[in-house]
């Protein structure tokens, strides 16, 4: 295989593509394609401070990697999830990013400032361990955000990502959420702005980025994540992808396209709905306490609930 | 060839020569979801990995909500 560009010894293919590259294009792709979504949704300003939402995670890191790269000025966060090891060690693997590329990275322990991890937070709250990770993480990157004077939240979701959250929410015609699902999320009363600069690219390629320029990052699963329905239709996407490629880029930017607007008033309705936590000030649907706050009310100060991994064998 | 798969870590042993697309294929997985290192550089579907070397087969698909 030779590189589309150079014609030298191709590192990767990309099928919806119908190239290869190697590795200096591909990484240089893989900017194009990250400047090209920040100006197309006008996610990011010249000389606005970004904060990325860092997991330790391949695509997180990629993200604040590429940003840094483009000349952003951005600076890290990552939460102390409670999560056994895998907290403890996703954690590392961001403050050796940080540490490597000289830039700051900020850090909160949820257990430690807020009382509860995400296996006590989710048995107490009776929710899956991803809804309460996710709804944690969400109100604390936007308070993060806030206090800290960002202009912007970046966070590392991909086209696999959206594609797949996509999926589960048109299987289940979730309009509400349908009319939320863009790039870009303006910044409202309470809310930062939150951009997504990685949806152009696949997951596969954040992946290879981070082999090819030596980043790090835990590959390991999150241990809580098992039968998470969003890996499944990530799997369920790329068997078709993989017959079809380009069908899960067809499948998002058709519907930002075509789709999208469609269902914004029913999404604006409820956002203009929204009401301020009594506890914390954060908009919430909730007539007075956000769920974060109820959370910390129910779960703060438990006895930490035993992990017991549920390993699923993905390769 | 020692060829490592992830989730849950594990190790097997596999004949070469053979090309990542023959690989790929006979150990079933989707190409969409998976990075081959072989000897930790990164190698396109049609380089042929010998038996000397050692493949890591490397899960790209990643998340619950966030």
């Amino acid at each position: 295989m030779k590189c589309r560009v150079c014609r030298g010894p191709a590192v990767i293919d990309i099928r919806r593509h119908n190239a290869n590259f190697c590795s200096e294009h591909f990484l240089k792709l893989c900017r194009d394609q990250t400047a090209k979504a920040i100006k197309d949704f006008d996610m990011i300003a010249a000389g606005e401070r970004v904060l990325v939402a860092v997991s330790g995670g391949k695509d997180s890191l990629a993200c604040w990697d590429i940003l840094l790269d483009l000349g952003y000025q951005a600076e890290g966060f990552v939460i102390g999830l409670g999560i056994g090891d895998y907290s403890a060690s996703s954690t590392d693997y961001a403050r050796r990013y940080a540490a490597s590329r000289g830039v700051l990275l900020h850090e909160v322990s949820l257990p430690e400032v807020y009382g509860y991890d995400i296996p006590t937070g989710s048995k107490v709250a009776k929710r899956v361990p991803c809804s309460v990770c996710g709804m944690s993480k969400r109100h604390l990157f936007d308070k993060a955000a806030l206090d800290g004077g960002f202009d912007v939240v970046a966070t590392g979701h991909n086209l696999d990502d959206e594609a797949a959250v996509l999926f589960g929410n048109t299987l289940r015609w979730q309009t509400d959420y349908l009319g939320r699902q863009l790039p870009v999320l303006p910044a409202r009363h309470g809310f930062p702005r939150k951009v997504k600069p990685l949806v152009r690219l696949g997951e596969r390629e954040m992946a290879a980025y981070c082999v090819l320029k030596n980043i790090d990052y835990i590959v390991e699963e999150c241990p809580m994540a098992a039968g998470n329905k969003h890996l499944g239709y990530k799997e369920a996407l790329n068997a078709i992808e993989v017959t079809s490629p380009g069908s899960k880029h067809d499948f998002y930017f058709g519907f930002l396209a075509r789709a999208s607007a469609m269902f914004r008033p029913e999404a604006e309705e409820e956002q203009a709905s929204l009401n301020a936590c009594t506890r914390c000030g954060a908009p919430t649907s909730n007539p007075e306490v956000c769920a974060f706050c109820a959370l910390v009310d129910r779960a703060g100060g438990q006895i930490p609930v035993t992990i017991s991994p549920r390993v699923r064998t993905s390769a | 060839m020692k060829v490592l798969l992830r989730n849950p870590n594990r190790e097997i042993e596999f004949p070469g020569p053979i090309t990542v697309q023959a690989l790929v294929h006979k150990l079933d997985l989707n190409r969409e979801s998976i990075l081959v290192i072989a000897d930790g550089t990164l190698v396109p579907n049609d380089a042929t990995i010998h038996d000397d070397q050692t493949v890591e087969i490397r899960p790209v698909i990643s998340g619950g909500s966030a």
